[in-house]
């Protein structure tokens, strides 16, 4: 098992190093640099270009420099907790960042909690009952999860949030609350604020995760052991619960790998419409405004997110399931 | 005694039990696209959803035709319309589909702009008529439309938005971007699917190791971000037509994945088949296997698989130009449309300018349903 769980470590950093720099290569992309903008911007103002400033920040990250020292420089921060400097905000991106990152994190795996709560009894439900009015119901609802775009329904959800409880318009919690201490009604603000992004992301992730969980249940019960089991009488409810139940749980952590991208991607557009503390608001800023180390840095966080959750996902799997373990160990 | 026996006069034939019905004959026989063909019918849904798409996609084709009013033309008495409703009986008396002419008011407390129908005011929809002019395909100078308010008279059935212009023509004209947009993406992702795809599974080796490893980190990054990143590259000064090309480009860019690992897996299923190793021991040269064994034996699978990932690049289309990075007027694509609709107020007081949705909504399960349908048919041994 130890065997397994360092070479999965170390197979995540060339992963790493290679998105790190297919994230680079993408903000360098755009022709200028935020510098040149920001000189032409003071310039058409009338204002004196401070020269100093702009020699410092020149000289601190090498905009003058080649392509690559750039980037080895950006990269060789990350080690030390340096994530380069944000032009917009004129402070180090991990001040920007703060608890922005906490956030998306905490919007993520709460959501994921919430898909599978859904998604695990619709599937198993779709699956025993298959064709019947309530598979093919559901599985229609599940679809229309899957067709509606994201940013609408949070929209139309806020509104009704706000008619039928008279939650406050967008972010995390009512307005009152900001820089508070945390309380007891500052939580519960946050409860009632939350549960708008995690049922709007969670919506086109739980219709896949519906669908794959009935296709992998349907597998499992057409398995012979299946037919032995109920040929010597076990009763329908224990059947199911213990062996293609177990079978399908598997393949519900590895799941976690394709649900991770599309939970985050989400995220972004939902958090934008709703104007929430987390990365999404901020990486469109950022990106609009070529401040090219902070959009960076929320791109890398968001992809380090999905290789440490699929890493997650991986190891719950190999300590589920011994075969995946003992394959590791021997390819290791 | 012996004539109580029964002896047919027809001559022995041997292989009366082996002989097929015609209609066995008639399945064994048939080609491999016919036995798809057969497939798919019987998949109502699918059919049905096919007919949705076909219909949808035609409509593109006549846009102009369809929609009664041109989609730049503003109606200033008009602004904030809300949408007209279809009546056919005027007081109890059957005089085909109208809708009734609004009265317009400024509430002059909080200057909202109401229309009320007023119900002594009868207006005719008019079919086959002259109304706006337009250019069709950008060719031909036309003015005929398939529907049109009474003379003089206005008509709004999805209502108008902010500068007054017609939704449900908008919507119209916007179904060609919005859907060429996924056709012209999966085109190119198809492209790369299939080359590296292939290139990995002909090839073998390190460089099928390299392109998996490829599609695997790429597969493990949340599309939309670095669609957002991708698209905010595309300059300023570009004009919209070229940004409708590079925004087709980045959405092709992240999905060909998918394609090019199941041609992969298929490539290194067929390649072991008896077929193929037969046809390679009499000597067919490599490009005739590709031709004649491996392609017939993927296409279908493979089309399957890019239809349904036409629906996710609709999707992504629609968000990018929703948050303002994808398309920009005065190209219209459904995306653009609901971008007006970014704030609550719209969704409180304007409702019916989230109407675009309804198509995006239609079209992507309808692409869903076909694609599951086409699917399960690619294989039709099964």
């Amino acid at each position: 098992m130890i065997g397994y769980v360092v070479k999965r470590l170390l197979m995540m950093i060339p992963t790493l190093l290679v998105i790190s720099f297919i994230v680079f290569v993408i903000i360098q992309l755009p022709p200028g640099d935020y510098l040149e903008t920001y000189i032409a911007e003071l310039e058409s103002q009338g204002e004196s270009v401070d020269s100093e400033k702009v020699a410092f920040l020149r000289a601190e990250y090498g905009l003058d420099k080649p392509f690559l020292v750039q980037y080895f420089n950006w990269v060789k921060g990350f080690a030390f907790g340096n994530f380069g400097y944000s032009f917009e905000f004129d402070l180090p991106v991990r001040e920007v960042v703060g608890d922005r990152i906490w956030l998306t994190i905490l919007v993520s795996v709460i959501t994921i909690i919430f898909t599978w709560i859904i998604a695990f009894p619709i599937g198993i439900y779709s699956a025993t009952h298959q064709y019947s009015w309530g598979d093919y119901g559901l599985s229609f609802l599940g679809f229309l999860g899957l067709a509606t775009p994201n940013f609408l329904l949070a929209l139309v959800m806020l509104y009704l949030a706000n008619i039928w409880f008279g939650t406050s318009i967008g972010g995390l919690m009512a307005p009152e609350y900001l820089d508070q201490p945390w309380s007891w009604a500052k939580f519960k603000s946050v409860l009632a604020h939350l549960w708008i992004p995690v049922v709007v992301i969670g919506t086109s992730g739980t219709a896949g995760m519906i669908r794959r969980v009935r296709a992998n249940l349907l597998d499992e019960l057409e398995k012979q052991y299946v037919l032995t089991g109920k040929a010597k009488g076990l009763a329908p409810g224990k059947l199911l619960r213990k062996y293609p139940l177990r079978m399908s749980l598997n393949f519900f952590i590895a799941d976690i790998g394709s649900l991770l991208p599309s939970v985050i991607s989400g995220a972004e557009v939902t958090a934008i419409v709703l104007s929430l503390p987390t990365t999404g608001p901020m990486l469109l800023s950022a990106l609009q405004s070529q401040d090219m180390y902070l959009a960076g840095s929320f791109l890398m966080f968001l992809a380090m997110l999905t290789v440490v959750g699929m890493l997650v996902s991986d190891l719950l799997l190999a300590w589920l399931d011994p075969r995946i373990r003992l394959q590791g160990a021997v390819a290791a | 005694m012996s004539d109580k026996h029964f002896v047919s006069d027809a001559p022995f034939d041997p292989e009366s039990i082996e002989r097929m019905t015609a209609d066995q004959e008639k399945f064994f026989l048939a080609s491999r696209r016919k036995l798809i063909w057969w497939k798919l019918r019987r998949h109502k849904l699918a059919v049905c959803c096919g007919f949705i798409l076909a219909f949808m996609y035609g409509s593109t084709l006549i846009s102009e035709f369809i929609a009664p009013y041109n989609y730049q033309t503003r109606n200033t008495n008009n602004i904030y319309s809300p949408p007209q409703r279809i009546h056919f009986f005027h007081q109890g008396e059957f005089i085909g589909p109208f809708v009734y002419g609004n009265d317009y008011r400024l509430n002059m407390e909080n200057l909202k702009r109401e229309y009320t129908p007023n119900p002594d005011k009868p207006e005719r929809i008019r079919f086959f008529c002259q109304g706006d002019s337009y250019k069709f395909w950008n060719l031909i100078d036309a003015d005929f439309h398939f529907f049109c308010p009474a003379e003089d008279k206005t008509l709004f059935i999805f209502g108008t938005d902010r500068l007054g212009r017609d939704m449900f023509s908008r919507i119209v004209y916007g179904a060609r971007i919005s859907l060429l947009i996924g056709l012209g993406g999966v085109a190119v992702s198809l492209f790369l699917g299939l080359l590296f795809g292939g290139l990995a599974g002909y090839y073998g080796g390190w460089v099928d190791s390299v392109i998996q490893r490829v599609t695997e980190i790429i597969r493990s990054f949340p599309e939309l971000p670095l669609w957002m990143a991708l698209s905010a590259i595309l300059p300023v000064t570009w004009s919209p037509l070229a940004v409708f090309f590079g925004i087709t480009v980045i959405l092709a860019l992240l999905d060909w994945t998918g394609l090019a690992r199941s041609v992969r897996s298929k490539l290194l299923a067929l390649r072991e088949e008896d077929y193929c190793t037969a046809a390679r021991l009499m000597g067919a040269p490599p490009s005739r296997i590709i031709k004649k064994h491996l392609l017939p034996g993927f296409s279908s699978h493979i089309i399957a698989s890019a239809t349904l990932s036409i629906p996710g690049m609709i999707l992504g289309e629609t968000a990018l130009s929703f948050l303002g990075l994808g398309l920009r007027p005065p190209i219209t694509s459904w995306g653009v449309l609901l971008n007006e609709a970014q704030n609550i107020n719209v969704v409180a007081l304007y409702p019916w300018l989230i109407l675009p949705v309804l198509p995006v909504m239609i079209i992507i399960l309808a692409f869903n349903f076909f694609g599951d349908g086409l699917r399960d048919a690619a294989d039709p041994y099964k």
